[in-house]
């Protein structure tokens, strides 16, 4: 009926301010970035298109490849220990919190989203305190249990340091999925719920039989918000490592390794052409993972509406 | 009469639930109950309570005299409240015009607003300082309010629209047989239906915009509109061997940010509550 209508000004007004804004703020300079991409100095302090020239350096050069193999492949542990350790507890914490008529669910839920508000200054701050083999709390306490010699200073080797650091920023994040989860959860029904009960199925197996499948959608969610932020991570690193990202690179993300080159760092100069080259490059890799959950995986969940 | 839990049951949850707000709660607790202690019981004991002997509000007193922390305070309110309440009204308004209508481009244009989700605002800094340099915006609380609202509309639109699919279409035809317009749908039936995704939303979008050091730092740097975090990272970067400082710095920071997340998740509670009842 209301298809009819040559123009239906309302999905104007509802789209104009927030597009407006966007395109603006954010579209318009994202744009200028992946075009200075293409452009690369002319040695006479103007500026030369090269086209692709700068991603073949990337990719190609061993100088610049090996970093870029290097910060992608701790790019994605980084994200794996998101996903295996991050989301599965944000999903039982919403799960164990949404129990019905389960006392002080408000305290746990809300002391359990705190470290989800705290800076990065302070969580970089004070892991490293804690963490710390001179001042550090950890050596102490695993010394109080008998256990002092499983300490090492776990930011400061290099096959720890990036384990450690995704646990650290797990620790942070933790709440994000359990508040969507908790929040997809309670959304649910009592109908649906009390149905279940009738047909005798509580507890443990009521959660995988019946909610489970009518959170999935918002399972989707965070793990696309997961990878996206993982992707774009790089504040953790450089408040606690710096942005060298030590120790030998090893705790390297796209994100510390774009700001080095983009910005430079101590002795290195800044190269705004190929730190938009390696923004590019990230744009790409986020792009086609989007694109792969947007195609393959949301088209095929199923939504139930209530 | 939905599942009576058994008390076992219920011990197992609450233990859970207790050991992880331990480990939530921890690191929070070693920075207050240091900030209150004097330096040499710092060293001593990191992990005992500050007791009459060893309590020194030293470091407060230096975060005290030194910058002006309310006036930091009261600049990082503004910018995310004014941030936040923009992102909220237009993410929720074009979101229920991407799940609510279909027209030519809509799939596009969702891709479009989801485009900003995937790539760190940071990348344009350079052009966004020339765009607030030509608009006279350089060092007013306005510029960081505009970036925040682009920063934080994408991810507001898409978990809007995700969650505005599961409105009931009935209750909105309904209301179109009642004659009510498309904006009166918007307002009284489907924005107080999502009002628990609205309160997520709130809280996600806050957060960032809070702690963000980068923009304040190249867009608004000016002592009258220094915010909070750019204020207590000065701070810790002059002061970086006086741990008594630091640390009272550092809880001061945490103090606004969890007033602020406490307010809304009062709401957020009572949002759930009210779109959970038919």
């Amino acid at each position: 009926m209301a298809a009819r209508r040559p123009v239906r000004w309302h999905i104007v007004v509802f789209l104009a301010p927030a597009v407006a804004v966007y395109t603006a703020l954010m579209i318009v300079p994202l744009f200028g970035t992946l075009l200075q991409s293409l452009f690369n100095t002319d040695g006479q302090g103007g500026r030369m298109f090269v086209g692709l020239r700068n991603f073949a350096t990337l990719f190609g050069d061993a100088l610049w490849s090996k970093q870029f193999w290097n910060a992608l492949g701790n790019n994605a542990w980084f994200f794996v220990v998101h996903m295996l350790v991050q989301n599965p507890i944000g999903v039982a914490l919403a799960a164990i919190l949404s129990t019905p008529r389960l006392r002080m669910a408000a305290f746990y839920r809300t002391a359990i989203f705190i470290p989800t508000i705290l800076s990065f200054v302070i969580v970089g701050f004070v892991w490293k305190l804690i963490l710390s083999p001179i001042w550090g709390i950890a050596p102490g306490m695993l010394d109080m249990v008998g256990l002092k010699s499983l300490f090492a200073p776990w930011l400061g080797k290099e096959e720890y340091a990036l384990t450690t650091l995704a646990l650290v920023s797990v620790w942070q994040f933790v709440g994000i999925p359990m508040m969507l989860i908790y929040a997809a959860l309670l959304s649910i029904p009592d109908e649906v719920i009390e149905a279940a009960e009738m047909d005798g199925i509580t507890g443990m197996s009521q959660f995988w039989k019946i909610k489970l499948p009518l959170i999935l959608p918002s399972i989707g969610i965070i793990s696309i918000l997961t990878f996206v932020g993982n992707f774009n991570a790089f504040d953790l690193i450089y408040v606690s490592q710096g942005a060298l990202a030590g120790p030998d690179y090893s705790t390297d993300i796209l994100g510390t390794f774009l700001y080095r080159t983009f910005f430079g760092f101590q002795l290195q100069l800044g190269d705004p052409y190929m730190g938009s080259a390696i923004a590019g490059a990230m744009f790409g890799i986020i792009l086609v993972g989007v694109c792969l959950y947007l195609f393959g995986i949301q088209t095929r969940l199923r939504r139930y509406q209530f | 009469m939905s599942a009576r839990m058994s008390t076992g049951r219920t011990v197992a949850a609450h233990a859970a639930l207790l050991t992880y707000t331990l480990i939530a709660l921890f690191p929070v607790f070693v920075i207050v109950v240091n900030s209150f202690k004097s330096r040499k019981a710092i060293f001593a004991d990191p992990l005992a309570l500050p007791l009459p002997g060893t309590f020194d509000p030293v470091g407060y007193e230096t975060v005290m005299k030194q910058g002006d922390f309310f006036l930091y305070f009261q600049n990082s309110l503004i910018v995310t409240c004014a941030s936040l309440f923009c992102v909220l009204l237009f993410g929720a308004m074009a979101a229920f015009a991407l799940s609510e209508y279909r027209f030519r481009g809509n799939i596009l244009m969702g891709l479009y607003l989801a485009l900003g989700i995937m790539i760190p605002i940071r990348l344009g800094t350079v052009a966004i300082l020339e765009i607030m340099v030509a608009g006279g915006l350089v060092n007013t609380l306005t510029a960081l309010i505009l970036v925040y609202t682009a920063q934080g509309l994408p991810l507001a639109v898409f978990i809007l629209s995700e969650f505005m699919r599961s409105v009931s279409d009935d209750l909105k035809n309904a209301g179109r047989i009642d004659g009510l317009s498309e904006y009166r749908i918007f307002f009284t039936l489907v924005l107080p239906l999502v009002r628990p995704a609205m309160a997520t939303v709130a809280v996600f979008t806050m957060i960032p915009i809070w702690n963000d050091l980068w923009f304040p730092l190249i867009l608004a740097p000016a002592e009258s509109t220094k915010t909070v975090t750019l204020g207590a990272q000065v701070f810790i970067g002059q002061f970086v061997t006086n741990w008594n400082a630091v640390l009272a710095a550092l809880s001061l920071a945490i103090v606004p940010v969890l007033v602020l997340y406490l307010v809304f998740s009062r709401q957020l509670i009572r949002g759930i509550t009210a779109g959970a009842v038919k």
